[in-house]
């Protein structure tokens, strides 16, 4: 199938931090899906395959964003994935997605601190889409 | 019963001897701690071999004698205070000299027994020097708790603080770059959004001052006599226009007027909660009943609406701070997920008590009982 615009399913708990990223997405010229929580999300990625995905970490619980991503991976394991949280500057735990150690267990393709200025997000989703 | 691991370092077989009989069938009790303190003793006569011993194992409380055939116990005592041992050191001696007693005490030694001493001596000795090592360990102990209850408390304030920031910061960036036109009214729904947030974030401010003045106990109470009803009034009043918003009615069914003792802002923060939890949580064109009814020596606030509900597991978490159920029923309704901990903290502090019945979709009705004279 070719589609002519590529579809990105977006998942944030904050309602504003969703309606942001979608304004960014969209103005990138992406079709946007979103979803308020983890499950909202879920029914989401059954109804359709995304093209890629940008996950808030901690929605309903602290790891709803991995929880996502493995089970993503699981339906598409094709569709590149972006983790945007704020996680690290609350915790001081750090998770770098191109270490390998660490990618076995994160199923993300990507980790970006929220905050990421707009078009270094642009930068990331083509990179991943390989645009 | 707990032990102690007391280790003797004296070279003196008498003395070693006359310590172990002496503290055999001892032990140390608290008028407010119910396990007694026993003793585990070891001992060695040199200070070569003590630091061996204190090495491998841990040692709780030394009896330290200075004359030593080698390494003199002072230099014991430096040992453990150059490598941070915990353990409370005693000198036993009687070459007792200011300047050894002052390098003792700097070097942390607890107290001093001159030789020779009495069975008597030796038991008073020890009972301080256990309480003291008890004490220490306790507030020890407590500090490490408390800080950790802080750090969580202090991480997921400034998680809830940072979102609204994040948020705001994230619209003003859109319109600084007039990324959405030049249009000024393409940005009407960024600026009501980020109104909002600074409102809320405002309200989570002024619930978390609320809160930790209750936590710390350094709340100001004024208890004096008023009427529930007339408060009661004054909260179905305050909540009106909310209400109006999503078209919710509002029944109260009060008496006459129904006298407290109490800290009249204490309940009003209890009402205050009460309805507009009832207002927010509601369907639209929903309804809110609210009664006060005194039962004996208990005035019983009930508010009942016809809301979301919550599930028996959604009900279990109702309480914790920064709580918020989040579904796809309250992802639009905001809080700072403080106030019913205040709720619950301010029943707490009146030894009143609080029962919540729910129902997903049909409603939820929390009833509260507090004593009418919070001085009895």
């Amino acid at each position: 199938m070719n589609k002519e615009k590529k579809t990105v399913l977006i998942a944030d708990d904050d309602v504003d931090y969703l309606e942001q990223l979608k304004f960014h997405v969209e103005n990138f010229g992406f079709e946007t899906i979103t979803a308020g929580n983890e499950e909202e999300c879920e029914e989401a990625m059954k109804a359709e395959k995304p093209d890629l995905a940008i996950f808030d970490l901690m929605m309903n619980n602290d790891d709803s964003g991995f929880i996502l991503s493995y089970k993503m991976k699981k339906m598409y394991p094709d569709v590149p994935i972006l983790i945007v949280t704020s996680a690290a500057s609350v915790t001081g735990i750090n998770f770098d997605s191109e270490k390998d150690s660490e990618t076995s267990w994160i199923k993300a393709d990507r980790y970006l601190p929220k905050g990421i200025r707009p078009d270094q997000l642009h930068r990331e989703i083509n990179k991943l889409l390989k645009l | 019963m707990e032990k102690l691991k007391l280790l003797i370092v004296d070279d003196e077989l008498g003395i070693r001897t006359g310590i172990h009989r002496a503290l055999r069938d001892f032990s140390v009790s608290f008028p407010f701690y119910e396990d007694d303190f026993e003793f585990d003793i070891l001992d060695t006569e040199t200070g070569e071999d003590a630091i061996k011993i204190l090495d491998s194992t841990k040692i709780d409380i030394v009896l330290l004698d200075n004359k030593l055939p080698g390494m003199e116990g002072i230099e014991v005592l430096e040992y453990i205070n150059a490598n941070s041992i915990d353990t409370a050191v005693m000198m036993i001696t009687s070459y007792a000299s200011i300047e050894l007693a002052i390098r003792a005490t700097n070097n942390g030694a607890f107290n001093f027994i001159p030789k020779p001493f009495s069975a008597q001596d030796l038991k008073t000795a020890m009972e301080s020097i256990t309480k003291h090592l008890f004490l220490k360990r306790m507030t020890h102990k407590m500090n490490a708790e408390a800080k950790q209850v802080r750090f969580k408390f202090l991480s997921v304030l400034s998680h809830e603080l940072k979102s609204p920031i994040n948020a705001v910061e994230g619209y003003l960036r859109i319109m600084k770059d007039k990324q959405a036109g030049d249009d000024i009214v393409s940005y009407d729904k960024m600026i009501d959004r980020s109104l909002t947030r600074l409102e809320s974030m405002r309200g989570l401010i002024m619930d978390m001052l609320d809160f930790t003045k209750i936590e710390s106990g350094s709340k100001n109470r004024t208890i004096q006599d008023f009427d529930a009803v007339k408060l009661a009034k004054l909260a179905v009043d305050s909540i009106y226009p909310m209400a109006i918003q999503m078209n919710v009615k509002v029944e109260s069914d009060f008496p006459p007027q129904l006298i407290m003792n109490a800290d009249q802002g204490e309940v009003e923060i209890i009402f205050n909660n009460l309805l507009s939890n009832a207002v927010k949580y509601n369907t639209e064109n929903g309804s809110i009943k609210f009664s006060i009814k005194q039962k004996k020596n208990k005035a019983i606030f009930v508010v009942e609406d016809t809301g979301i509900g919550m599930t028996e597991k959604e009900q279990a978490l109702l309480f914790k701070e920064f709580t918020r159920i989040k579904t796809r029923k309250t992802k639009n309704i905001s809080g700072s997920g403080l106030g019913l901990s205040i709720m619950k903290k301010v029943i707490d502090l009146n030894k009143g008590v609080i029962h919540v019945e729910s129902t997903p979709d049909v409603g939820t009705k929390f009833t509260i009982k507090l004593p009418l004279d919070v001085a009895i």
